[in-house]
């Protein structure tokens, strides 16, 4: 890697100008990103890929991520509210997982607290299990839970999480009682992924993203997919493919701050939708496999009522609330 | 052979002129904004990170890693020399290093710290380049109930902060334990001890309880007996560190290491446990046992800081090799590869060893960077302490405060801040030992999530933890590192009998 004694001052001035710029007039917004889970999670990698797209395209520069991990973003949110009110800079991602973990966790703190801008990507859900297992398809796994239900350790996100819903469903879907699966939090996906590799649990449900590179090495088996299709170059197959009417899409969203003004609102939404429209934010969701759901205000705000309403149904009947 | 190959080649990426002026600039800023007490590395790296965007891959990579470099080093300055630990890890450092420092010892203590931090990223980074392979199946293999039983040897060896009674030791330790216990279960999403009150959510930030317990106590504590307590001792013999010095630290620097690479390197291993190992095998290793409660002990600084050091190099081998995060400094870095296009996991080193073995060598060479330049340095620290006590703990309260408030930025924050430093006075007014209580709070969750973990998975069969030949083995030296001093003490009793 050749560096000339130009780029060197070059990148040394750059460095004096950023420190020097801190505080100076400028159209671009200085964003602090809030992802409400450990490190390597979805809500991580979206948090950064935003802020590697926001940076890119200058449309904000400095532009930082914190984890704030636990309990299916429950913390994060909390700590979102009660310290970035009024704040016209500060970002939270979040998404399906929050909506349902709230309801479990009966949070008192909820997403009728902060401002809505923007429902971003979907991703389908994957089951995966470790290449050693006798396990090959749903079938099998299903077969498995009938045999005995709380032998079948599932590892996953937090409680009250989209993966958690989806072991829920999937056992109420096969006519098994949801209440009884053996499900095992891991607060971010790294801790869940060591599980798997040591054939500790049976069988893991994440984003795809999270297990891509594991199945590609050899070292998980990807036995289902949760979209209504395959997913576009993957050969592993849909739920519905293997006899179970199950589909589930684990959507992430960007929140702002409670109390903001419109205008405040307006700037941010605008930020968001310069983002999403650029080039490099389309190269990310081709590069990490998520598809762009793309859906901005007032719409967004209608859509994540109805998904309220329509987790509480499903956690409810799955028995993850009474 | 071929991973030395590598790591050569590595160097010839990372060493040009312009990497060194950018690993110097990180080191120095990371260094300025590290020392700031209560404001700890993972914090200094994420205010400083969106300097080093502006660079190439390779400058930005290893500016980063200088900027990291340099803010712990920062952290356990202030350790060392105002007693106020920037995060969990420098806690078993500012234990001994303060002793250290307050008895006018504070060159050798900061000089062991940073040739301590040096040697063992030396040693840990040529443990990636030869033993990521296998240290990664290790890592993988490493299950809940084998965590919980590296907690309960932690556990057992906490006593080495206790103090000279057992007693008041554990009532701390107890007291932490109960804090750890506020906030929102990670298992089931309950929240716990809270109130109702929203703020307690996050649970107990253990920054804000050493900081309270350490700085904000002891500045109490000097203003309640200002006439009678005994002064900071000006600096006493040589600012660098004597013949004796290095032959104390160099033996401990190994064991830190030896300790802090393995357990970094699992998943969720951290920096924490291997620094209070450290301590405590140090602490019973030690030849001079009355400098341990007196003028500080430079083994207490030297294991301590080797150990996290390692750690950190620890923590690449699961990201390099696997893709997996481990530390939020950790994933800072997995944001930086994505940047260029790279995604870390098991193929990484066979598709990019170019960049990999740059990152490795950055690393190396910041690390050798930081000691060049902060060794010269170590006069200018110190002559902090000539300030005199009134300003000093003064000083300390403010920086303290800004250091909580900087990290959180809630009020509910700097309440706590201040709750925890009553409590602190209190403590060292009536003789209990502090460190046994941050220790509670954070080894108390880490147990207890793997503990649940593990019976959950095993569907409530305590036999699972110790079928598992890791747990086994590790229950095995935790109930060694209980029975050893008994009979140790026998020996002892047996031996002076017979003299």
């Amino acid at each position: 890697m050749s560096i000339t004694k130009r780029e060197c001052v070059a990148g040394a001035l750059a460095c004096l100008w950023v420190l020097g710029s801190v505080g100076a007039a400028s159209a671009q917004l200085e964003l602090k990103i809030l992802a409400p889970a450990a490190p390597g999670g979805g809500w991580d990698g979206t948090a950064r890929a935003m802020q590697q797209v926001l940076t890119a395209t200058g449309i904000g520069k400095g532009v930082q991520v914190t984890n704030v991990p636990g309990a299916g973003g429950s913390i994060g949110l909390a700590q979102f509210v009660n310290t970035a009110k009024g704040d016209p800079n500060q970002l939270m991602v979040n998404g399906f997982v929050m909506v349902g973990s709230l309801i479990s966790n009966k949070s008192p703190v909820t997403l009728s607290m902060v401002t809505p801008i923007a429902r971003l990507t979907a991703e389908a859900e994957v089951i995966v299990v470790p290449a050693t297992s006798p396990i090959q398809s749903a079938t099998d796994l299903v077969a498995a839970m009938k045999a005995d239900i709380a032998k079948v350790t599932f590892a996953g996100g937090s409680a009250g999480g989209v993966d958690h819903i989806l072991a829920g469903l999937l056992a109420g879907t096969v006519g098994l009682d949801g209440s009884k699966v053996n499900y095992v939090p891991f607060s971010g996906g790294g801790e869940a992924l060591a599980a798997l590799l040591s054939g500790r649990v049976s069988a893991g449900i994440s984003g795809w993203g999270e297990f891509e590179g594991q199945v590609k090495a050899g070292k998980l088996r990807a036995i289902a997919v949760t979209s209504p299709e395959r997913l576009p170059g993957n050969p592993t197959p849909t739920l519905r493919e293997q006899g179970i009417a199950l589909d589930l899409l684990n959507w992430r969203s960007v929140m702002a701050a409670p109390g903001i003004s419109a205008e405040q609102k307006k700037t941010l939404s605008d930020a968001i939708d310069r983002m999403v429209k650029s080039k490099e934010w389309k190269d990310i969701l081709a590069q990490r496999g998520w598809d762009d759901a793309y859906l901005p205000e007032p719409a967004f705000g209608e859509f994540l009522k109805n998904e309220q309403g329509r987790v509480e149904a499903v956690l409810k009947s799955v028995g993850l609330v009474k | 052979m071929e991973s030395f190959y590598a790591l050569i080649s590595g160097f010839a990426v990372a060493l040009t002129a312009a990497n060194l002026l950018y690993a110097s600039i990180g080191v120095l800023l990371g260094t300025a904004v590290g020392v700031l007490p209560g404001i700890g590395p993972a914090v200094t790296v994420a205010l400083l990170l969106p300097i080093t965007f502006k660079l190439d891959p390779s400058g930005s990579l290893i500016m980063f890693a200088g900027i990291y470099y340099g803010a712990m080093y920062g952290g356990s300055t202030t350790s060392i020399l105002i007693n106020t630990p920037g995060e969990s890890a420098s806690m078993a450092t500012a234990l001994q290093g303060n002793l250290m420092a307050k008895s006018g010892r504070a060159g050798p203590a900061l000089a062991t710290s940073a040739i301590g931090s040096f040697f063992a990223g030396l040693i840990a980074t040529a443990g990636i380049a030869f033993l990521a392979p296998w240290m990664v199946k290790f890592a993988v293999q490493f299950g809940p109930e084998d965590y919980f039983a590296l907690m309960v040897v932690a556990f057992v060896t906490v006593s080495a902060t206790f103090g000279d009674s057992p007693l008041k030791g554990l009532i701390s330790l107890f007291c932490g334990l109960a804090l750890g216990l506020i906030g929102i279960d990670k298992l089931t999403g309950q929240s716990r001890l809270t109130f109702g009150l929203p703020e307690l959510l996050d649970g107990v930030e253990v920054t804000t309880l050493a900081v309270g317990l350490f700085a904000i106590g002891e500045a109490m504590f000097v203003v309640s007996r200002r006439r009678s307590v005994e002064e900071i001792m000006p600096m006493t013999g040589s600012l660098w560190m004597s013949k004796a010095d290095w032959k104390r630290s160099w033996k401990p620097w190994l064991r830190g290491t030896l300790f802090g690479f393995p357990i970094g390197a699992l998943p969720a291993g951290g920096a924490e446990i291997p620094t209070f190992l450290s301590y405590s095998t140090e602490k019973r290793l030690s030849k001079h046992p009355e400098e341990w409660d007196t003028i500080g002990a430079i083994e207490g600084v030297a294991g301590p800081e080797a150990a996290n050091n390692a750690s950190v190099a620890g923590t690449l081998v699961p990201l390099l090799s696997l893709g997996l995060p481990t530390s939020a400094t950790a994933a800072i870095l997995l944001a930086g590869f994505q940047q260029f296009g790279l995604n870390p996991g098991p193929l990484l080193f066979a598709e990019k060893p170019d960049l990999v073995w740059g990152l490795i060598a950055s690393l190396f060479i910041a690390n050798a960077m930081l000691v060049v330049l902060n060794l010269p340095l170590v006069g200018i620290w110190v002559k902090l302490l000539k300030i005199p006590t009134p300003w000093l703990y003064a000083g300390i309260l403010m920086f303290a405060a800004m250091g909580s408030i900087a990290t959180k930025g809630s009020i509910a924050e700097l309440l706590m801040l201040l709750v925890f430093g009553v409590l602190g006075f209190l403590m060292r007014r009536y003789d209990y030992p502090v460190a046994p209580m941050v220790v509670g709070l954070i080894l108390g969750p880490m147990a207890e999530s793997q503990f649940r973990r593990a019976l959950q998975i095993s569907i409530g069969d305590p036999l699972v933890l110790v079928q598992s030949p890791i747990a086994a083995t590790l229950l095995g030296i935790a109930f060694l590192a209980l029975v050893a001093p008994f009979i140790a003490g026998g020996l002892s009793r047996f031996k002076a009998q017979e003299d």
